[in-house]
């Protein structure tokens, strides 16, 4: 079969909304975003567990630190799932991490910026995850079968999280005036770069057009962020809290809220490794890498033993 | 300096704080494992000690009239009655894992007895807490195994760890004095009895990792008086942070 048939046949496949599995063929540059896409969502799970197990060893209370711990411990297991899904496309999951330590691989850029109080835990759980769920909801429809069925189980934990990291706000803004206050400051550091995380806007973004045709995206960036918003400005409302946009409104005419512009220059340099944390992102998952060398081979030498005695004794 | 704690309250407290200071130390492990799998492993063995220790606080809290966070987060070092292996830094992962191994083995004995009880509430935070105390000893000990018996320099760490930790381990295994009247009762048992058992099972996996069993003299260890090493101070800072800094409020 020619590969024009073959595309042929893939786009059909596509087009009646069935799945492509791993043994399918699939053309080139498809695998290439999947695997991109993908890595980059693991990536972004593994590096998203430092500022959030920040404050583990901070949290106010037992109760709070049990739900922290665990909840960054599902962050890990997203991750694997996520690497498992990737390496369904023919790449190892040792190799994706080669080049998350390199730098070559991208992380969500959200994570480059710093947990400097306790209301920042919640809210990464109420905007971050909530801005995660927006875009990955749609994922669980995605063509590609295995991230589409790992989406599934993600998007079960991530929208418990955001109820929890909303609690964690709400309970701060039924306090104290140091707590709402605490409260209102996270809100306004957390508020731009969570509408950061939908990506560049339609006009700019070179991947969406293909993504879409593929039935790997399912709406565009600037269609998700608008719905984040739509959904998260009530929201604000009940916690008594002001989202940190001048021109935000509702808007009749078009039933949604109109909000004024991102700044994309500050969205640029975070991606060109300018942010807070870039660097020291990197770095945590450099060293942990390196001071694991050790036990990673010594594992991989006793399975080697391990096998050696069994063919001895088989 | 120290309050006046009655025997069974100090014990609840001494097992609440070698659980929430564990659970901590392998907290910090959190995001920074030597590969996903294992930052997830001991991650569960914290969620499971810092657990337990709520069980602890809130039969002692119960008792005491305090909140499980009052118990927590308002005691100083000098009230705080964990056992000194507990608090020692994280080091390298095979620090870790020997500190992990040597306090599971402890933990595993105590608890099999605890169950036992004569006080039905501690045998039945015993009977619960020990389902997972043996997976954890598992954990452990499979760990001490594959790292002894993996690479030179595994092998080389591990014994390192071994030799390191060893003279903390036989505080674990005092009786107290202000616990006789509790072992009299029924309520504790003599955990003095256990070491024997104990280090002999210890060794048995020790041999079988190709390692060997430290011969070391123990620390003048004082945990469970509230005297304490110098890493608690720290711990506890970071740890009551919170609480410290905005008394009195709901989080």
């Amino acid at each position: 079969m020619t590969t024009e048939s073959l595309t042929r046949r893939f786009q059909d496949k596509i087009d009646q909304e069935l799945k492509i599995e791993p043994k399918d063929w699939m053309p080139d540059a498809y695998r290439k975003t999947l695997i991109r896409q993908i890595s980059q969502h693991a990536h972004s799970e593994v590096v998203g567990m430092l500022p959030e197990g920040n404050w583990i060893t901070r949290a106010p209370s037992l109760r709070r630190k049990v739900a922290l711990l665990a909840k960054v411990q599902d962050e890990a297991g997203h991750g694997l799932y996520l690497y498992s899904a990737c390496e369904t496309l023919g790449i190892r999951r040792e190799t994706l991490i080669e080049e998350l330590l390199s730098g070559k691989a991208k992380y969500s850029s959200i994570f480059n910026y710093p947990t400097l109080t306790w209301a920042d835990i919640g809210a990464i759980g109420w905007l971050v995850d909530g801005a995660a769920i927006m875009n990955q909801v749609p994922l669980c429809r995605c063509s590609y079968g295995p991230y589409a069925r790992a989406m599934v189980r993600v998007c079960k934990e991530e929208s418990f999280h955001q109820r929890q990291g909303f609690e964690i706000l709400l309970t701060l803004c039924q306090g104290a005036a140091d707590q709402k206050a605490m409260a209102q400051d996270a809100l306004d550091r957390w508020w731009w770069p969570s509408l950061m995380m939908f990506g560049p806007s339609d006009k700019d973004s070179i991947h969406t057009a293909q993504s879409m045709r593929w039935k790997i995206k399912r709406f565009t960036n600037d269609e998700l962020r608008q719905k984040f918003i739509d959904m998260t400005v009530p929201q604000a409302e009940v916690l008594g809290l002001t989202i940190p946009d001048p021109e935000l409104q509702w808007d009749e005419a078009s039933g949604h809220y109109h909000s004024g512009p991102i700044d994309w220059e500050e969205f640029g340099q975070v991606l060109r490794g300018n942010g807070p944390c870039n660097a020291e992102r990197l770095e945590a998952r450099q060293r942990a890498h390196q001071e694991g060398t050790w036990v990673r081979e010594a594992a991989q030498a006793y399975a080697a033993k391990q096998i050696e005695e069994s063919k001895k004794v088989g | 300096m120290t309050s006046t704690w009655q025997p069974l309250d100090h014990f609840l407290l001494m097992r609440g704080d070698d659980c929430l200071v564990l659970g901590h130390r392998l907290s910090e492990w959190c995001g920074h494992g030597p590969v996903l799998e294992q930052d997830m492993a001991l991650t569960n063995i914290a969620l499971d000690l810092i657990g337990q220790a709520r069980l602890y606080y809130q039969y002692a809290g119960a008792r005491l009239g305090q909140t499980e966070d009052q118990l927590a987060y308002l005691r100083t070092e000098r009230n705080y009655f964990n056992a000194w292996l507990v608090e020692q830094p994280n080091g390298d992962f095979a620090h870790t894992i020997v500190r992990q191994f040597y306090y599971d083995w402890y933990e595993n004995a105590l608890l099999e007895v605890l169950e036992g009880s004569a006080d039905e509430h501690l045998a039945a935070i015993a009977a619960k807490s020990r389902k997972e105390a043996r997976y954890h000893r598992q954990f452990s000990s499979e760990w001490v195994i594959r790292l002894g018996d993996g690479t030179e320099e595994s092998h080389q760490r591990m014994q390192v760890a071994l030799n390191r930790l060893l003279p903390y381990v036989r505080e674990l295994f005092e009786n107290q004095p202000r616990h006789q009247m509790l072992i009299a009762d029924g309520i504790l048992s003599d955990v003095n009895g256990l070491w024997e058992g104990t280090e002999k099972e210890m060794k048995a996996v020790i041999t079988e990792a190709t390692l060997s069993f430290p011969v070391a003299a123990a620390l003048p260890a004082r945990g469970r008086d509230g005297l304490h090493t110098e890493h608690l101070g720290y711990l506890l800072t970071e740890l009551q942070y919170m609480q410290r800094t905005y008394p009195g409020l709901t989080w």
